[in-house]
C-alpha cells in the first residue's frame, strides 16, 4: 500500500517533526482522556513543578494503549494508571498472582509503579435508581431477567478483554441491544433514557448527580482498580529528584478526596489545573504554581497548534504531491499504481489513521501531520493529474514544435495551464486539512480539538464551541485566502472568458 | 502501404484530400511529432533520432487551426517564447518582433493581448509570427486558415501567400479545400488513404487532365465549382 515515495515522504517528515535533542530534565506526564486522569497527571506536573523541576503535562491523550504505548517509547514518562487494568488489559497475556509479580513484569519492560495512591476506582455498571427500582435490579446478575434493556458502554469497555466480553459470559447475559459510545455521552444518554445501565467508575462525580445506582457486583467480576503511578524506570537516572516526589502521592487520596476533585472538574466546571492545585495546597501546604491560562492566551496557543498541523501537513502534501501527479501524467502506468495506493490511504477512517501512525511516530504533532499529510495528497495528486491530462493536445504538439525541452515544456506551458486546477486540489485539502486537524488532539497534537475533546469530557457546549467556532473560521478563512492567491497564481489568460 | 514524399526546398507544397486521408499524420511525421512505424523522414538529408529532433525543431515553424496558441501568455509573449527560450538578446528579439508584425499587419496595440482577446484572424498572425520568430528554414501548416470565416480567410491567403513568396521559405500545407490549394501551391499532393495518390507541379489542370486513378476525377468533380472558377481566371 506504501509505495517508495511515500516511503521517503515519511522518512522526511519523521526528519521535520523528530522533537530536537529535548530538555534533558523535562519530565513529560501523560494522562488519558477522563477528567480523573487529567487531574491526577496535573497533580503530579504541579508537585514536580514546586519540587523545581521541569515538567509538561500532555493530557487527555485517549485510552490505555495509546498511553501505555507512549510510556513504552519513552514519549511520556509518567502517567497514572489502575491495577486491574494493568493486571486484565495490558499484561493479559500473563498470570499475574500478586502485586510483586506485577511489579517484576513491568520492570522487565523497564517500567516502575509506585504503591498505590490510595483510592479504587473499580468498573461498575449504573443504572436510573429509578428505573431500577421498578424493575427490581439490585445486582448485576438481576440484568439477565431483563434482556430488552439498552445497555451503553464506552467504547474502551466494549473492547477490553476485562470490559463488556468477559462480564458477557461470567454473567450470562443475552442483551442484544448494546452499543458503544463515548464514557461521558453515556451518562446523557442515561439521563434522556436512549440507554438504560451503563459502565461507569466508582469514582465518577456524576453517580451522585444523576441519581444512579450502582448494580451490586455479586459474581466478583471485576477486578481491583487501586490507582498508582507507571513511570519510566530510568526516571531515577534522568531525573533523580523526581522518584521521590511520585513517592509523596502514595496513600495520598482516598475515595471521597477523589470523587470531590472529580466533581469539582466535572460539575463545578473548575480548570483541572485549579482542581490539582487546590488538592497541592491542601494537602502539602504548597502553593503551586497553577497555570490558569486566559481565554485569549488559550486561544492563541490553540490557533498556533492548529495552524502548524495544518501548514507543515499541507507544505509537505504539496512538495509530494505535486511531483507525483507531473509523474503520473508523463508515466501512465507508474500512474495507475499511484494514484490507486493514494486513493486508498484515503479510504482509512482519520482516527484510525490517526491510532496507526503512533508506532510508527509516537504521539503529539508528528503522527498527527503524517496522517494529515496522507489525506492532503489525493486532492492534490488527482487535480495536477487530471490538469495536465486535460492541457489540449494541439496546445502540447505547439510547445514541442518549438522545440522546448520536456522540463522546460512543463515549466513554461504545462505547469501554468495547470496552475488553476492544482490551485484547486490545494484548496480542497487545505480546507478537508483544517477540519481532519480537531482529531489530532485525541493522540496529543493539540490545536482546536482540544477543547472540543475537553468540552465533550466535561459536557459543556461553551467549551466545544470554542474549538468548533475558531476551526469553521479557519476552514473559511483558508478558502478566501486561495481563492485570492489564485489572482496571483493563475495566469490572467487563464482568468478572462472569451470575448462574446 | 509506403509513402514516398518529397518537400521540395524554397517551394510550397500543398496535402489536400478528403478528410482522415493521413495528411495531418504526414505533416506531425515530417515535423518529427510521431514517429513512423516503418521508414524514416528526413530534413534536410539529416534522418530523424532521438538526439536531434530537438535540435532540428529549432529550424522548423508550426502553425495549426486555430493558432495552438498558449493562452496563459499574451500575444507577444507568445511570439517571443522560442526566442527567450533559446537565450536571445533583447535588442534582437525587439529587432524581430517588429519585422514580423510589419510582415504579417499585425496591430501593435493587439500584443499585449491574450489569446482569448483576439480575433480568430489575428490569433493566425501571432501563430504565424510565432512560427517564423526563429527564421526557421521550413514552415509546417495544419489547416491554418480553417477556423476563420470567407471574409477574413481570403485576405489571410493573400498575405500569407506573399510572406511565403517573399522569404523563400519551404512551406508545406496542409488544406482540405482545393481552392486554397490551387492558390498556394507550386506542388499539390493529394492523398487518400494514407498513399499518395497524384502530385502535380502544374495545377490542377493536369490533375483534371491526366487523373492517375479514378480517385483524382471523383475528388475534383465533389469540389466542381472551385474548378469551374480556376477555369475563368485568366
Amino acid at each position: 500500500m506504501i509505495g517508495p515515495p511515500q516511503k521517503m515522504a515519511w522518512l522526511a517528515l519523521a526528519i521535520i517533526l523528530a522533537p530536537g535533542p529535548s530538555h534533558a530534565t523535562e519530565i513529560v506526564v501523560g494522562s488519558k482522556k477522563f477528567t480523573e486522569s487529567v487531574v491526577l497527571g496535573e497533580i503530579v506536573a504541579q508537585l514536580l513543578r514546586s519540587a523545581g523541576l521541569e515538567a509538561d503535562h500532555r493530557r487527555e491523550l485517549g485510552g490505555t494503549q495509546i498511553l501505555w504505548n507512549a510510556l513504552l517509547r519513552g514519549d511520556i514518562d509518567i502517567y497514572p494508571e489502575y491495577t486491574g487494568t494493568l493486571i486484565r488489559e495490558v499484561l493479559a497475556d500473563e498470570t499475574i498472582r500478586d502485586k510483586d509479580e506485577l511489579r517484576n513484569l513491568l520492570a522487565r519492560r523497564g517500567i516502575s509503579m509506585t504503591d498505590p495512591i490510595g483510592f479504587n476506582n473499580i468498573y461498575a455498571l449504573g443504572m436510573k435508581k429509578d428505573v431500577a427500582a421498578r424493575l427490581a435490579i439490585h445486582s448485576i446478575s438481576d440484568l439477565t431477567r431483563h434482556a430488552d434493556l439498552v445497555l451503553g458502554f464506552s467504547n474502551e469497555f466494549m473492547d477490553r478483554s476485562d470490559g463488556w466480553w468477559g462480564l458477557r459470559r461470567v454473567y450470562n447475559l443475552a442483551h442484544r441491544n448494546v452499543r458503544g459510545l463515548d464514557h461521558d455521552l453515556a451518562y446523557r444518554g442515561i439521563q434522556s433514557g436512549d440507554i438504560h445501565v451503563t459502565d461507569l467508575y466508582s469514582t465518577d462525580a456524576e453517580i451522585q448527580y444523576y441519581d444512579l445506582l450502582l448494580l451490586q457486583d455479586d459474581r466478583r467480576y471485576f477486578p481491583d482498580y487501586q490507582a498508582v503511578l507507571l513511570y519510566r524506570s530510568q526516571l531515577a537516572q534522568t531525573a533523580p529528584g523526581a522518584v521521590p516526589v511520585l513517592a509523596r502521592l502514595e496513600s495520598a487520596i482516598d475515595e471521597p478526596v477523589m470523587i470531590a476533585m472529580n466533581a469539582g472538574a466535572k460539575l463545578g466546571r473548575l480548570p483541572e489545573s485549579r482542581v490539582a492545585a487546590d488538592f497541592v495546597e491542601r494537602h502539602f501546604g504548597l502553593r503551586a504554581a497553577a497555570v490558569d491560562e486566559t481565554a485569549t492566551r488559550r486561544l492563541l496557543r490553540h490557533t498556533f497548534e492548529h495552524l502548524i498541523l495544518v501548514g507543515v501537513s499541507l507544505a509537505a502534501a504539496i512538495l509530494v504531491a505535486v511531483p507525483l501527479g507531473v509523474l503520473a501524467h508523463r508515466r501512465p502506468w507508474a500512474g495507475q499504481v499511484i494514484l490507486a495506493a493514494v486513493g486508498i490511504a484515503q479510504t482509512i477512517p482519520s482516527l484510525a489513521l490517526l491510532v496507526f501512525m503512533i508506532p510508527l511516530l509516537g504521539i503529539g504533532g508528528a503522527p498527527a501531520v503524517a496522517a494529515l499529510f496522507l489525506y492532503s495528497l489525493l486532492p492534490i495528486l488527482r487535480n495536477t493529474h487530471a490538469g495536465l491530462r486535460d492541457i489540449p493536445s494541439p496546445i502540447r504538439e505547439s510547445a514541442e514544435a518549438i522545440g522546448l525541452s520536456p522540463t522546460a515544456k512543463l515549466r513554461l506551458v504545462e505547469l501554468p495551464l495547470a496552475s488553476s486546477g492544482i490551485l484547486a486540489g490545494i484548496k480542497t485539502a487545505a480546507v478537508i486539512n483544517v477540519g481532519t486537524a480537531t482529531l489530532g488532539a485525541i493522540i496529543g497534537a493539540g490545536g482546536y480539538g482540544q477543547p472540543i475533546l475537553t468540552g465533550i469530557r466535561l459536557d459543556d457546549v461553551g467549551l466545544i464551541l470554542q474549538g468548533a467556532v475558531p476551526a469553521a473560521v479557519l476552514a473559511i478563512l483558508v478558502q478566501g485566502l486561495f481563492e485570492l492567491l489564485e489572482r496571483f497564481v493563475v495566469p490572467r489568460g487563464l482568468r478572462l472568458r472569451p470575448a462574446a | 502501404m509506403a509513402t514516398d514524399l518529397t518537400a521540395d526546398a524554397g517551394r510550397t507544397t500543398v496535402l489536400i484530400g478528403p478528410s482522415g486521408c493521413g495528411k495531418s499524420t504526414v505533416l506531425r511525421l515530417m515535423l518529427g511529432l510521431i514517429k513512423p512505424d516503418d521508414g524514416q523522414v528526413l530534413f534536410d538529408g539529416v534522418p530523424y533520432n532521438r538526439e536531434n529532433t530537438q535540435a532540428l525543431r529549432r529550424r522548423m515553424g508550426y502553425v495549426i487551426q486555430d493558432g495552438g496558441l498558449f493562452p496563459h501568455l499574451t500575444a507577444r509573449n507568445n511570439v517571443l517564447l522560442p526566442a527567450k527560450y533559446f537565450g536571445w538578446k533583447a535588442e534582437r528579439i525587439r529587432a524581430r518582433l517588429a519585422e514580423l508584425r510589419g510582415l504579417t499587419r499585425f496591430p501593435a496595440d493587439a500584443l499585449d493581448r491574450y489569446p482569448v482577446e483576439l480575433s480568430g484572424g489575428q490569433r493566425q498572425r501571432v501563430a504565424i509570427m510565432r512560427a517564423l520568430m526563429l527564421d526557421a528554414d521550413a514552415l509546417f501548416l495544419d489547416e491554418p486558415l480553417g477556423a476563420l470565416d470567407p471574409m477574413v480567410r481570403a485576405e489571410l491567403q493573400k498575405d500569407l501567400r506573399e510572406i511565403f513568396r517573399g522569404l523563400g521559405k519551404t512551406v508545406v500545407l496542409v488544406t482540405h479545400d482545393l481552392a486554397e490549394a490551387a492558390f498556394f501551391a507550386d506542388v499539390i499532393v493529394l492523398m487518400s488513404n494514407g498513399r499518395v495518390v497524384q502530385a502535380s507541379y502544374a495545377g490542377l489542370g493536369e490533375l483534371a487532365r491526366a487523373p492517375a486513378e479514378p480517385f483524382v476525377t471523383q475528388f475534383l468533380d465533389a469540389q466542381r465549382t472551385v474548378l469551374a472558377l480556376e477555369q475563368r481566371s485568366p
